[in-house]
């Protein structure tokens, strides 16, 4: 199954570089039920984690409540305008998104 | 021993080197992407989440700023933030007791990365929300409460 890409903007100011991800996710909870009454299964990211230069620079466990296409907002130090960010998401059906940006 | 074979013999003890750490970091990384604490995300109160994360009294501290709205318009889209002065912040998370499961989400701070994060979360109903932070060996907590009109889990 396609799913639509990640929106990463990442800003470089005075050494610190702010991200700013917007996630298409459905973060269904398992709680809803659909017309015929039947609870439709949790489907949600459960692992988010970001990477720049070959490191570590964010990662998170999610549950259901986060919601529906996810936004994330965190910010790091040690990269510069033109590194690339590198940021994946897993999800309880363990399918897995990487989407990539350039620091400006 | 001749030269091209002391290359050769360098370059491979080199390699496998490369792909043995390699193949650990992958695995390493694969397995750090997928972990992912159940009985935390079962926990269906504060006390719950605390005793999943091996959280020992967390206290009220200033220096944890929790920012959400007064009033929810829609429950199934909060937005929150938290901060925290203190140093060494290796840990933050949202709590919401009054949703069916209270933690929402585990954010893990790296040296180098800020203790600032900002998120959007469902809510069932008006609630406090925590936000829990870890830094160094101890725990602390901000708290708000919101009021939710139109609740977000589906109900």
């Amino acid at each position: 199954m396609a799913t639509r890409p990640m929106r990463i903007r990442a800003k470089e100011t005075d050494g610190v570089v702010n991200v700013k991800v917007l996630m298409a996710h459905v973060m269904e909870t398992g709680q809803r039920k659909d017309q015929e009454g039947k609870i439709v299964p949790a489907w949600h990211i459960t692992n988010v984690t970001a990477k720049c230069n070959d490191k570590d620079v964010f990662s998170a466990q999610w549950g259901p409540a986060i919601s529906r296409d996810p936004y994330l907002a965190f910010s790091f130090k040690g990269a510069k305008k033109g590194d690339k960010i590198e940021i994946t998401w897993i999800d309880t059906k363990k399918e897995t998104r990487t989407d990539t940006a350039e620091i400006k | 021993m001749d030269t091209r074979r002391r290359n050769f013999l360098q370059a491979s003890a080199v390699l496998s080197f490369a792909v043995m750490s390699g193949v650990l970091t992958l695995e390493e990384a694969r397995a750090a992407e997928t972990q992912w604490n159940k009985e935390l995300f079962e926990a269906t109160d504060n006390e719950g989440v605390f005793k999943a994360l091996g959280a020992s009294n967390p206290e009220k501290s200033d220096k944890v700023k929790l920012v959400a709205p007064d009033i929810a318009e829609n429950g199934a889209v909060v937005p929150i933030a938290l901060s925290a002065e203190m140093a060494n912040v290796t840990m933050m998370a949202f709590l919401i007791p009054e949703n069916p499961n209270t933690m929402t989400g585990m954010f893990n701070i790296p040296e180098g990365t800020e203790a600032n994060i900002a998120t959007r979360v469902k809510m069932a109903k008006t609630s406090d929300i925590f936000g829990l932070v870890k830094a160094g060996d101890k725990y602390y907590l901000a708290q708000k409460e919101v009021k939710v009109t139109l609740g977000g889990c589906g109900g």
